[in-house]
């Protein structure tokens, strides 16, 4: 069974099993590898791990430990990375510990971001390689270690489940016995990886390593954090972005039984206590009045206005294919449409929080992150202390969906915890997390096409108008004005146009934090795209199916992604009145090709309802096809919530949404059947945990057409289709 | 006061308004029950009392004197809840698996009383739990997998 330990704890586990110091560190950071040695070799380890990378650690009890570079917030990361270093090193799944990195970007940063980062479903893509390689280096160590001990060729030997084998004399030794004897070899600079025919492992659906934890109420998220002399606090911040606190009564915030602090940040205020309840009872008491600051007079209607305006004019072009201009001139018939998406919360079941330990010269944190050495930089910028003076543990996340890649609770809870003298825990309540979340921001698109005789599009313009996410948070990604994100999935158009253009028109509405949800860019690109080409299909009075077809003559993996889908999804059969099938596709960075066919039903008092969703991928080389297709389920349903009932809106510049009864989400009564087919090739490894939830908003808009002649252009769309019947 | 909790007593002094659910995580450090909405919106908090799915972030610890509280720390010392720990990592139902631990609840709580629901029946014990993942295809395949596997043991016995 996994047991995930921070590093501190490992520590501790490992100096009372009389374990391991770490020896031979290969490390590009070569000063932080030191430092990571020196912490174990002081918990007063002597015995001799073998540790040839910063991924796997085998001491001589042979267990094996291996250090998780991404986090894991129920995509399956945890399984599916471990997979890829078990099937190298010739490990048994039952044979892994696992245990969370500790920040360290050199050691464990992520090849798209340059940094220890979670996000963007690349978590395979980026270690699908690196990992393999870890685990054959460490396998190739010990088979050598075990042929020098028996003075044989390394290749007569055989590694497999933790035993190196000599084949003729069947001789074998364990991987804890040769640790010692493997640690002390020059860790080669090549090394074979297997042959994917050869693979025993990867490509199946292996049983996830942190299922065990999570039904018996074991498993570790930040918010379970218990440390001796803890307090809890929970936080107001303003309820508009800019403002401030203006008064409020601390005597009766006080008077609560169990209060021991209350905290004044200028943005708002923590109450310390000895317990949530009491935290709880006591914001309430001090009965808060805020200065609204300057955002105070600002609703959604004047947000949308401004992207509005900001959407007649030109903007950066992001991709251009032939002449738009002329060919929309000459075009027989010309199709145009604006399309709009709200604000989203992420609404992660665990809401935000951190704790945090600020003592005299030192900061220990304790959360679970998205963005590991963000947080840490976040804890020693309030602090003033140099990053080695900050030490941070990560968790399993109750949910990331991207909220979790920012810090900014990081930040205020070490704002919090530099004024009290304990580790303190802040917890938001679920209506700080609904009211103060890094919103995905609102898009509003101009769309135009233009048909010849025969109904076949000669010319595509997409004019994206929305903030520049990247900007603010991988700025070195953002060159020439270009937001790689803000037109992700709208780029890469596979449909064969002659003449495309599309731009993105920067517009920043400081009013709402803005950052990334599940499906990034992608999400909304999407709905607009595969929208507006459903739009075209209608214009020439296609079948939505057939017309994509007809337009993806070099893409050959979208047509059998789109043919799977079609044929499971039984389109073209007969349904009962009331209700329709849409189709979509989706094809972005994350080089997944995903179809999906949706089969909703509006009823005579205008309800949505899903009741299947069949979706085809292609995501290439395929780790673990029942983590693939729970990922698929998973982001299905979040962007089903998202395109039906997802809106965050603002009043006077307070967001109105608070909680689950005004922030609708899916339920299990109302989730549809959900089926995924996988396609299998060699192909490289693409992005998974997004591409569900990018994909499905089209395809439910696109079925709500089918189903009513509504063709709905703004989400989301149950508000939509109630505004269309009027 | 005095509470019995997965068949311990423990005595515990706070006021008699807290909930049940802060009662649990914050005074006696049993953090396998989750907070999420805090209004019996979301099901994350879901315990048993005397064998009723309740939302334990509104059930003021005065109202479980007496009776008996079951977490998700001790479910599987049930003949239902360890059928259903078991449905749930064959089909390796959790995702993020902050929610799970009331979906298993509830789940349990249903199958204690009806052995064998109906999707109808599981739609109405379940639509109180909401899972962000969205885990509810295998939720669902993973109680009626537990409900088939507690009637074979029942014919068995009989």
């Amino acid at each position: 069974m996994m047991t995930t330990v921070s590093r501190r704890e490992f520590v501790t586990v490992v100096a009372a099993a009389g374990g391991g110091l770490l020896l031979g560190y290969r490390a590009e950071g070569a000063q932080r590898a030191a430092s990571t040695a020196t912490a174990v070799a002081t918990a007063g380890t002597t015995a001799a791990s073998f540790a040839p990378n910063a991924f796997i650690r085998i001491p001589p009890d042979g267990s094996v430990t291996l250090v998780m570079p991404q986090v894991e917030m129920g995509q399956g990361v945890y399984t599916a990375l471990s997979m890829l270093l078990a099937e190298e090193l010739e490990v048994a799944p039952g044979q892994i510990r696992l245990e969370h990195a500790p920040p360290d970007d050199k050691l464990y940063g992520n090849q798209f971001f340059g940094e220890q980062m979670t996000g963007a479903s690349s978590s395979v893509r980026a270690f699908y390689e690196p990992l393999r390689r870890a685990g054959a280096t460490a396998r190739a160590m010990l088979v050598a270690a075990a042929a020098a001990s028996w003075n044989v060729d390394p290749a007569s030997c055989r590694a497999h489940k933790g035993v190196v084998t000599h084949t003729p004399t069947r001789r074998s030794l364990t991987y804890g016995v040769l640790a010692a004897r493997a640690a002390a070899l020059q860790v080669p600079d090549k090394v074979t990886l297997k042959d994917p025919k050869d693979f025993t492992l990867i490509g199946t659906p292996a049983k996830r390593l942190d299922t065990p934890g999570k039904v018996n109420g074991t498993a570790q998220f930040g918010i379970d954090v218990r440390l001796p002399g803890m307090l809890i606090a929970t936080v107001a911040a303003s309820p508009v972005l800019g403002g401030k606190v203006a008064r409020l009564d601390e005597q009766k915030a006080k008077a609560v039984p169990g209060v021991r602090q209350i905290v004044r940040l200028d943005d708002g205020v923590a109450v310390v206590a000895d317990h949530m309840w009491a935290a709880k009872q006591g914001l309430a008491a001090l009965d808060i009045r805020w200065d609204d600051g300057p955002n105070a007079k600002l609703s959604t209607p004047d947000i949308v206005q401004g992207l509005a305006k900001a959407s007649e004019s030109p903007g950066v072009t992001a991709r251009k294919d032939g002449d738009p201009e002329s060919a929309l001139a000459g075009a027989a018939k010309k199709v145009e449409a604006v399309y709009e998406a709200p604000f989203l919360a992420h609404v992660t079941m665990e809401p935000m929080n951190c704790t945090v330990h600020v003592r005299k010269d030192s900061c220990e944190v304790w959360t679970g992150s998205q963005a590991l050495s963000r947080a840490r930089a976040a804890a020693a910028e309030v602090t003033g202390f140099p990053l080695e003076k900050v030490v941070l543990h990560n968790h399993l996340l109750g949910g990331g969906f991207g909220r979790r890649l920012e810090v900014d609770y990081v930040t205020q809870a070490v704002r919090i915890a530099k004024e009290v003298n304990a580790p303190v825990k802040v917890v938001w309540t679920r209506e700080e997390d609904v009211q103060h979340d890094v919103y995905r921001s609102y898009y509003y698109d101009r769309m135009t096409a233009g048909l010849d005789a025969r109904g076949t599009p000669v010319a595509w313009t997409h004019r994206i108008v929305g903030p520049a996410i990247i900007a603010r948070y991988l700025p070195q990604a953002f060159k020439d004005g270009k937001d790689i994100d803000a037109v992700n999935g709208a780029v890469q158009l596979l449909y064969d146009i002659p003449a495309i253009q599309v731009e993105h028109v920067r517009h920043e509405e400081p009013v709402l934090n803005t950052g990334f949800w599940r499906g990034v860019g992608v999400t909304h690109n999407n709905f607009v795209v595969e929208s507006f080409i459903d739009e075209l299909a209608a214009a020439s009075k296609q079948d939505p199916v057939a017309f994509r077809r007809t337009l993806l003559g070099k893409s050959p993996r979208a047509v059998a992604v789109l043919d799977l889908a079609a044929r499971e999804g039984r389109w073209g059969k007969p349904l009962p009145s009331g209700r329709g099938r849409g189709v979509a596709l989706l094809y972005s960075d994350w080089s997944t090709y995903l179809a999906q066919v949706a089969e909703v039903e509006v009823n005579a008092s205008g309800d949505v309802r899903v009741h299947r969703i069949v979706c085809a991928v292609d995501c290439g080389r395929i780790v673990n096809p029942d983590i693939v297709k729970a990922q698929i389920e998973s982001g299905v349903v979040y962007g089903i919530s998202g395109a039906l009932w997802g809106e965050v809106t603002l009043k006077n510049g307070r967001v109105e949404q608070s909680n689950f009864h005004n922030y609708r989400v899916l339920r299990m009564n109302e989730a549809p059947q959900i089926e995924v087919h996988l396609v299998r090739n060699g192909e490289a490894p693409g992005g998974i945990g997004e591409p569900g939830t990018a994909v499905t908003a089209a395809a439910l808009s696109n079925a709500i057409y089918a189903a009513t002649g509504k063709r709905l252009r703004k989400l989301p769309l149950q508000s939509a289709l109630a505004l269309a019947a009027r | 006061m005095d509470l019995m909790i997965n068949g311990e007593r423990r005595q515990i002094d706070v006021p008699s308004d807290m909930p049940v659910l802060w009662v649990l995580r914050d005074v006696l450090g049993m953090t396998g029950t989750k907070f999420g909405c805090g209004m019996s919106l979301c099901g994350a908090c879901t315990v048993q009392l005397d064998g009723q799915a309740i939302r334990s972030c509104v059930t003021p610890v005065s109202a479980a004197a007496g009776k008996a509280i079951t977490t998700i720390e001790a479910i599987g010392a049930t003949p239902v809840g360890k059928k259903v720990q078991a449905a749930w990592i064959a089909l390796d139902v959790p995702q993020c698996g902050y929610c799970q631990s009331g979906q298993i609840m509830s789940a349990s709580a249903l199958l204690a009383r009806n052995a064998r629901p109906t999707d109808a029946d599981i739609d109405a014990a379940m639509a109180g739990n909401i899972c962000r993942c969205g885990t509810y295809g295998r939720v669902r395949a993973a109680i009626k997998r537990a409900a088939s596997e507690a009637s074979i043991s029942g014919r068995g016995v009989r």
